[in-house]
C-alpha cells in the first residue's frame, strides 16, 4: 500500500508510483506490452488528465475525483475471502459463464484461465499474456489509442490484469458471458482494469459487462476495454451499472469491427457518482452495423455522461445510436454522438438520437450531436430532445382515475421502454425491465453483489401496474 | 348530480368564465352549444380536473362535494369522465395496460379487488363490438398513430369500459362521419341509466338528431345565455350564432 500525500497532485503521484514501482507494473508483460507502458507513460506525463477546457469534457469535470485521497493496489492479489461469494452471483433462470475482477484482478477458483469444450478461451488477462502472446501482440493496445486520451494512456501504462476472452473462427458461444467488475474496498482506491476480446471470422458472442461498488468508499475505476470483431461475427454486449455515489467509473470501450460484423452495445446506468462512458466504434469493413444504445436513470448529485464515436472508415456500413435519459434532484447527464464519415465510405447510413426528461429544473443535460462528413453519398440524422414530462398527457392519464404517482411512472417508463425493448435476450430484458421500474419508484439499492441482485434477490416488487401485454 | 354556481375562471389575467351557472340533475343529457373559443373546453377542463386555471369565484359540487378540491384521478373515481376535444397521444403506453391501470385503481378507490385479466379482456372485447372498433385498437399505445375518428371514439370506447356516472363529451362528434357518428351516439345511448348524467358539448345540431337531449345551453363568451329543451339547438342552428349577440348582454 503506498502512502498518500494530498498535496502532491495525482498526476504526480501516479508519475512517481510508475518511476518507484516499475518492477512490479512490468513483471508479467510480454515485450511489447512492456513497450507500449512506456510510451503510453509518456504520453500520460505530457497529456495527464482530462480537463473541462478539452471540447469533449467541458461538462464532465474530474476535478473533484482526482483531489480524492487513493490508495492503489500494484501488488494486488484478491481478497481470497470474497471469491466464493461473488461466484454464488448466478441469475436466476440465465445460465451465464460468470468471470469476476475483485478491485480490477481476476479472480478465480480453479484456474486463471480455462478453454471452453468449444474452443473459447476465457480468464486472466495477466495468464493470457504467458500463455498467448502471439494473440495478445496481435490485438492488445491496437484499437485503444493512448495519444488521444489521459485515461487511456493512464490505463495502458498502468494496467496489469483484466478479462480476456478469445473466441474462434466459427464457434457461436451459447452461454452469455458475464463478466462482472466488483470494487469492495475499505479504503479509497484508484483502480486500472483493462480487457481484451477477440472475435474470430463467423462468430458469436454475448457479453455482459456488469459494474458494481460495494463500499462507500471513494473509488475510481479507470476500465479499457478493446474489442475486435473480425468478419461476419455478431456481438451483443451489455453494459449495466449499479455504482455507488462516491464512485467514479471510467468507462473507455474501443469495437473495432471487420467487413459484415454486426455489434450492438447497450449501456444501462441504474445508479453511479460518476460515469463516463466513452464507446469508440471503427467500422473497418463493408456492410458493418454498429448499434450504439443507452439507457441513464439519475438522480441526487450523480453524473453520466456517454460519449460515443463512430468512425465509419470504410463504404457501406450503418450505425445508430439511441439514448435516453431520466434525470431528477441536480443530476446532471452529458450526450456527445461524434460521427464520422471518412472521403470514401459512401452509402454510409448514420442515425443519432438522445432524449431526455428533466425531472426538475435543478437537473441539466448537455446533448450535442457532433457530425464529421467527408463523403457525399451519407444519409445521416440527428435529434436531441430535452424536456419535462408531457403536462397534457399527466392530466389525461390523472383524468381516467390513475394516480399522479403511477402516471409518472407510466410515462417514464414508457420513455424507457424503447431502450430496454432492444435488449434480446429475454430473460435479461425482464430483468432489467423490473430493475428500470424498481429504479423509477426509487425501491433499487445498490445490491451487496452484483448489479443483478442475485444474492440478494429484494423484496417482490408491488407494482400495480402490469406492463406485459394482456 | 352537479352543480356551478356563479364560476369565474382565467387564464394569465384573461378571463374565460364569467360568472357561469349550471345545473344538471340525474339521468339527464345536457347539451352545450356555442361559438367557438367562447369557454366550452375551458369549462369541461375545469369539471375534469385541469389546474393551470385561475379559479376567481364561485363554486362547482358533484354528488354534494367540493369539486374544486378534489385530483383529477379523485374526481374520475367518483364517476367523472371526460371524453378530450383533442385526445393526447401517449406512445409506449399500451391501451391495454392504461384502461386496466385505471380500472384497477378505481376498483381499489371502492375497496374492490382488481378485475381478473380475463374478466378485463371479456369487458373491452364487449365494448369494442358495441362500438364497432377494430380489435388491435387496444394493443396499440393510447391514441399513437390513431386517425381523428379512431381517436374520437377511443374516448368513447374508455368511457364504456369505466361506466362513468358522469360523462362530458367535448366536441366528440367533430371530425367524425356520419356512420362514425351513429356509432358514437349509440354508444352515449346504451350507456344512459337512469342514475347517470351527460354533458354534450358539440359545435353542430346533428349531433342532437342522434342524442336527444333534455336541456340544451347555450354558452356565449364566458356565460351561459340561453337554455331551453332540444327545439333550442334547431333554433340555434337555423339561425346561426349571430342571433345569439343580441341576446348576449
Ligand atoms: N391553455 C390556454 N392558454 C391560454 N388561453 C387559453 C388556453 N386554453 C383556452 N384559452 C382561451 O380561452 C378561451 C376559451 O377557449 P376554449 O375553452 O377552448 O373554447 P371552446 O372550447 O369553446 O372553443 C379562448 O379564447 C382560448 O384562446
Ligand atoms: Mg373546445
Amino acid at each position: 500500500m503506498e502512502t498518500n500525500t494530498l498535496d502532491i497532485s495525482l498526476k504526480d503521484r501516479m508519475i512517481s508510483l510508475f518511476e518507484d514501482k516499475k518492477d512490479q507494473i512490468f513483471k508479467n508483460d510480454i515485450k511489447p506490452v512492456s513497450a507500449l507502458r512506456n510510451e503510453a507513460f509518456e504520453a500520460f506525463t505530457k497529456m495527464g488528465f482530462p480537463h473541462t477546457k478539452m471540447e469533449k469534457w467541458r461538462s464532465t469535470s474530474l476535478e473533484e475525483t482526482l483531489a480524492k485521497d487513493y490508495n492503489f493496489r500494484i501488488e494486488g492479489a484478491p481478497r481470497q475471502t470474497n471469491v466464493e461469494k461473488i461466484f454464488e452471483c448466478e441469475i436466476p433462470d440465465f445460465d451465464t459463464y460468470m468471470v469476476a475482477q475483485l478491485n480490477g484482478w481476476y479472480v478465480y477458483r480453479k484456474a486463471p484461465l480455462r478453454t471452453l469444450p468449444n474452443g473459447t478461451i476465457v480468464g486472466s488477462l495477466a495468464q493470457a499474456m504467458q500463455e498467448y502472446p502471439e494473440l495478445i501482440s496481435k490485438h492488445y493496445g491496437k484499437y485503444a489509442d493512448y495519444n488521444e486520451n489521459g485515461l487511456t494512456a493512464l490505463n495502458t501504462a498502468f494496467a496489469q490484469d483484466g478479462i480476456f476472452i478469445y473466441v474462434p473462427d466459427g464457434v457461436e458461444v451459447e452461454k452469455p458471458l458475464q463478466m462482472v467488475n466488483i470494487i469492495d474496498s475499505d479504503e479509497n482506491l484508484f483502480i486500472q482494469s483493462r480487457n481484451l476480446v477477440i472475435m474470430g471470422k463467423n462468430s458469436k458472442l454475448t457479453l455482459l459487462q456488469c459494474d458494481d461498488s460495494v463500499h462507500h468508499r471513494y473509488t475510481f475505476l479507470n476500465a479499457l476495454t478493446e474489442v475486435y470483431v473480425d468478419e461476419n461475427s455478431t456481438l451483443d454486449h451489455y453494459k449495466l451499472q449499479n455504482k455507488d455515489d462516491s464512485s467514479t467509473l471510467i468507462n473507455n470501450v474501443y469495437l473495432h469491427q471487420e467487413a459484415n460484423s454486426n455489434v450492438t452495445t447497450n449501456a444501462i446506468t441504474l445508479n453511479g457518482g460518476l460515469i463516463r462512458n466513452d464507446t469508440h466504434v471503427t467500422l473497418n469493413g463493408r456492410n458493418c452495423t454498429a448499434n450504439v444504445y443507452g439507457l441513464y436513470l439519475v438522480d441526487r448529485e450523480q453524473h453520466v455522461d456517454n460519449h460515443v464515436f463512430i468512425d465509419h472508415a470504410t463504404p457501406d456500413s450503418y450505425s445508430n445510436e439511441q439514448f435516453k435519459g431520466i434525470l431528477d434532484d441536480s443530476s446532471s447527464a452529458v450526450f456527445n454522438g461524434h460521427i464520422l464519415v471518412r472521403k470514401d465510405s459512401q452509402h454510409t447510413n448514420a442515425y443519432q438520437n438522445n432524449k431526455n426528461i428533466l425531472l426538475t429544473d435543478k437537473a441539466t443535460v448537455d446533448t450535442q450531436p457532433f457530425l464529421e462528413i467527408y463523403a457525399d453519398d451519407v444519409k445521416c440524422s440527428h435529434g436531441a430532445t430535452v424536456g419535462q414530462l408531457d403536462q397534457q398527457a399527466m392530466f389525461y392519464i390523472r383524468s381516467r382515475g390513475i394516480s399522479k404517482e403511477n402516471a409518472r411512472m407510466l410515462l417514464m417508463y414508457a420513455f424507457t421502454a424503447e431502450v430496454v425493448n432492444k435488449i434480446s435476450i429475454e430473460n435479461l430484458r425482464e430483468r432489467i425491465d423490473d430493475m428500470v421500474k424498481k429504479r423509477l419508484r426509487g425501491e433499487l439499492s445498490i445490491c451487496d453483489q452484483c448489479v443483478l441482485h442475485c444474492n440478494h434477490p429484494e423484496k417482490e416488487l408491488k407494482f400495480n401496474i402490469d406492463m406485459t401485454k394482456i | 348530480m352537479l352543480s356551478i354556481k356563479n364560476l369565474s375562471v382565467s387564464i394569465e389575467g384573461k378571463q374565460i368564465l364569467k360568472k357561469l351557472n349550471l345545473e344538471v340533475e340525474k339521468g339527464e343529457v345536457h347539451a352545450i352549444m356555442g361559438p367557438n373559443g367562447t369557454g366550452k373546453s375551458t369549462l369541461a377542463s375545469i369539471i375534469a380536473g385541469r389546474d393551470f386555471f385561475d379559479i376567481d369565484e364561485g363554486e362547482v359540487f358533484y354528488k354534494g362535494q367540493n369539486l374544486l378540491e378534489m385530483d383529477p384521478e379523485e374526481r374520475a373515481r367518483e364517476g367523472i369522465f371526460l371524453g378530450f376535444q383533442y385526445p393526447v397521444e401517449i406512445p409506449g403506453v399500451s391501451m391495454n395496460n392504461f384502461l386496466r391501470t385505471a380500472l384497477n385503481e378505481q376498483r381499489k378507490y371502492h375497496g374492490l379487488d382488481p378485475m381478473s385479466a380475463s374478466d378485463f379482456i371479456a369487458r373491452m372485447e364487449e365494448k369494442k363490438k358495441m362500438l364497432d372498433m377494430q380489435s388491435n385498437l387496444t394493443k396499440r399505445s393510447v391514441n399513437e398513430g390513431f386517425s381523428g375518428g379512431e381517436k374520437k371514439k377511443n374516448e368513447i370506447f374508455q368511457m364504456a369500459v369505466l361506466e362513468p356516472q358522469l360523462a362530458i363529451l367535448d366536441e366528440t362528434d367533430s371530425g367524425l362521419d356520419i356512420d362514425a357518428l351513429k356509432i358514437v351516439a349509440n354508444g352515449v345511448n346504451k350507456l344512459r341509466k337512469p342514475d347517470n348524467s351527460t354533458i354534450v358539448i358539440t359545435h353542430y345540431q346533428r349531433l342532437l338528431d342522434y342524442i336527444i337531449p333534455d336541456v340544451v345551453h347555450v354558452l356565449y363568451d364566458g356565460r351561459i345565455v340561453k337554455t331551453g329543451g332540444k327545439e333550442l339547438a334547431l333554433e340555434l342552428e337555423e339561425k346561426g350564432y349571430e342571433w345569439l349577440k343580441e341576446h348576449a348582454y
